[in-house]
């Protein structure tokens, strides 16, 4: 029993949360395709691969607190690489999906430098740069982008299996069509990606990063090497978006330009803010809040009764109205609410005679953030 | 010859109006430290405004003009006063997070309310020009130079000689010794915004004048004035100025003389490369000011 419990606490602090929720959130997110519909599904796919990118935006902002507005630049090498490897080239996913990262991720360690010399909001905007030069390049540069009217992205391929939309997967008796198919594909990166960043962020170098963030004079003091630190925040980071680039463009199947905006980085940079700065879940948390939030907005108002006015206007002010709300009501984001949640919960409990307090998780990270972002 | 000083009349007339944003958004910066996302938004709403009280409520131009000033430095105060100061204290990229939802409240709001087609702004300039010795000098972009001068000269003696510029300038160096002495700090911040509204008024207008139009993209000339701000580093109003017209004259002569070979539309990104370069020698900009670390 108590080899169990050691085990269970062991296994606990390695998944960052208590086993029992994460295996329950696991099996959630395993059978979720099979409750939704077509509509549903694709947005939940389409958060589960932003998550990725979310999670890349974290390392960097989160934890090493460098204030990057460039991500949608990254998103986009890695997009571009997986057309002209997977689209022109015509290689498989296993080669192209890769690539994509490991071609943003230079870039990012190309860009990385720049962080060594400008701090705070001098390298946001910095990074903004990067959104406007990077889309110059991709409206003229024709071979690789299709120039301003687009171009198609490949399919993910594996060997001759392919996740073009019509193709279904049946696994004893269950069926899994293309949007399925993104959707696994989405979850098991994004998992391996938490997995990786979790144990990343308790290491030797994600102390570094967090100490960076923290006092960065203090921590060159200390010993932490802040180039490599940055860079290879820089660098996960990146590849992270890379990724995430690549399968939301073969998802979308086609894309413009235009759609490597400032916009979009600014919907990463408020999807961790939203889920929680410096956590492994808020990447996934806010990336929920944030680009489900379209679909959510667009099923909730009917189409007939919007007065004259367009329903995209229509979603988009409630979209800025909601963000603001949300700030005000709760700045520290939905693990802020969890832990308000948690909070009244253990309240309840020790009303009722079970004793508690605050709960253990939420205490550190209370401290975490109030550290954080002078 | 001609075509230079053409060339060059030109972008001090949009470095002047890249001024006026860039000082909307150091007076904001300077005292919260909050980099103020919608200031574009705000620009856009302030060209609406006039285009409505000139050519829909028929007011004389001046008198439109003041009164949208007047309109929009009250509500940009009221919106600090009401939403912004709940959460003074919290980590400033909240702050930033709302100001970027005012943003896309105010960008997805104008086109649903006026459409997406281009109004007139009513101005009396038009297309009137003056003709000297082979270059032309549009009467719009005569008086945004001079308006802009008038603003920030006003700007600048309010600033430096009365008792609020002495209280911006004291919250700027620091907020928690100006709250011991009685400054009022929230009155401040709500000043800052209400400067920021009326700045946005002129800039938007003259946005919006010959060859331009009202029109719901006039927003994005904040993205543009980006490196503007910080070019003469954040901080600095000055340098708001200077960086202003800086970005303006790249931003035109690269317009007329940027080879073929380097794209399309080099002129939009040439500030960011100006940027980029400046950044890399001086960190904190032209006139910014080095933070002192502690440990």
């Amino acid at each position: 029993m108590t080899r169990l419990a050691s085990l269970r606490r062991r296994l606990g602090a390695r998944i960052g949360a208590k086993p029992a929720a994460v295996l329950a959130i696991a099996i959630l997110a395993i059978v979720l395709p099979f409750g939704l519909d077509a509509f549903w599904l694709t947005t939940a796919t389409f958060v589960l691969i932003a998550a990725i990118g979310a999670l890349g935006l974290n390392v960097l902002t989160g934890y090493t607190g460098q204030i990057s507005l460039g991500h949608a630049f990254f998103l986009a090498v890695g997009a571009y690489t997986a057309a002209v490897l997977g689209g022109t080239a015509r290689l498989t996913a296993a080669i192209w999906l890769p690539a994509a990262g490991v071609v943003a991720a230079l870039c990012g360690a190309l860009v990385g430098p720049t962080a060594l010399r400008l701090r705070g909001l001098y390298l946001a905007i910095v990074t903004i740069g990067l959104v406007f030069i990077g889309q110059h390049i991709w409206f003229n540069v024709a071979a690789i982008s299709g120039g301003p009217g687009g171009r198609s992205f490949p399919p993910v391929t594996f060997g001759a299996f392919d996740f073009s939309p019509g193709q279904q997967l049946t696994l004893g008796g269950l069926v899994i069509d293309h949007n399925g198919l993104y959707y696994y594909l989405a979850l098991i990166i994004l998992a391996a990606a938490m997995l990786f960043i979790w144990n990343l962020v308790r290491g030797r170098p994600g102390r570094a990063m967090q100490a960076v963030r923290d006092r960065e004079i203090a921590a060159a003091i200390m010993g932490v090497n802040l180039a490599r630190t940055k860079m290879s925040a820089f660098v996960v980071s990146s590849f992270l978006a890379g990724v995430s680039g690549a399968l939301y463009a073969s998802y979308l199947s086609f894309a413009t330009p235009g759609q490597w905006s400032l916009l979009l980085s600014v919907q990463y940079v408020a999807a961790i803010i939203v889920g929680g700065i410096g956590t492994v879940w808020g990447a996934l948390l806010g990336s929920m809040v944030i680009f489900a939030l379209p679909s959510v907005l667009q099923s909730l108002i009917p189409q007939s009764s919007s007065g004259g006015l367009p329903i995209d206007d229509i979603s988009s002010i409630a979209y800025g109205l909601l963000i603001i709300v949300f700030f005000v009501l709760e700045p520290r984001g939905v693990v802020g609410l969890g832990a308000r949640v948690a909070s009244l919960w253990s309240r309840v409990a020790m009303r009722g005679g079970k004793g508690g307090g605050l709960s253990e998780e939420t205490q550190p990270l209370e401290r975490r953030e109030a550290t954080w972002a002078r | 010859m001609t075509a230079f000083f053409q060339l060059l009349f030109q972008g001090i007339a949009l470095g002047c109006i890249y001024a006026l944003v860039a000082l909307g958004f150091t007076v904001v910066y300077r005292a919260s430290k909050v980099i103020n996302f919608a200031q574009g938004s705000l620009l856009l709403v302030g060209a609406y405004l006039v285009s409505v009280l000139a050519t829909g409520l028929n007011l004389p131009f001046v008198l439109a003009v003041i009164a949208a000033i007047a309109l929009l430095a009250a509500g940009c105060a009221i919106f600090q006063m009401m939403v912004l100061q709940r959460v003074l204290g919290q980590p400033v990229f909240v702050l930033v997070m709302i100001t970027i939802g005012l943003s896309i409240v105010i960008d997805a709001a104008i086109p649903a309310i006026f459409g997406g087609n281009a109004r007139i702004l009513g101005d009396p300039w038009g297309a009137s020009a003056v003709h000297v010795g082979g270059v032309t000098f549009n009467w719009v972009r005569i008086w945004t130079v001079l308006c802009t001068a008038l603003i920030l000269a006003l700007y600048f003696v309010f600033d430096r000689f009365s008792r609020y510029g002495l209280a911006m300038r004291a919250t700027a160096a620091d907020e928690e010794a100006a709250l011991a002495v009685g400054v009022p700090v929230r009155r401040v911040y709500a000043l800052t915004w209400a400067i920021a509204g009326g700045v946005a008024v002129v800039g938007g207008l003259f946005l919006a004048g010959f060859p331009g139009s009202v029109n719901p993209s006039l927003g994005n000339v904040s993205l543009r004035a980006f490196p503007a701000i910080i070019l003469g580093g954040l901080d600095s109003p000055p340098g708001a100025v200077v960086g202003g017209i800086t970005i303006g004259i790249v931003e035109v002569m690269a317009s007329g003389y940027a080879p073929g070979w380097l794209g399309s539309d080099f002129s939009a990104v040439a500030p960011y490369v100006v940027m980029i370069l400046v950044l890399l020698c001086r960190p904190y900009g032209l006139f910014g000011t080095r933070p002192v670390e502690r440990v």
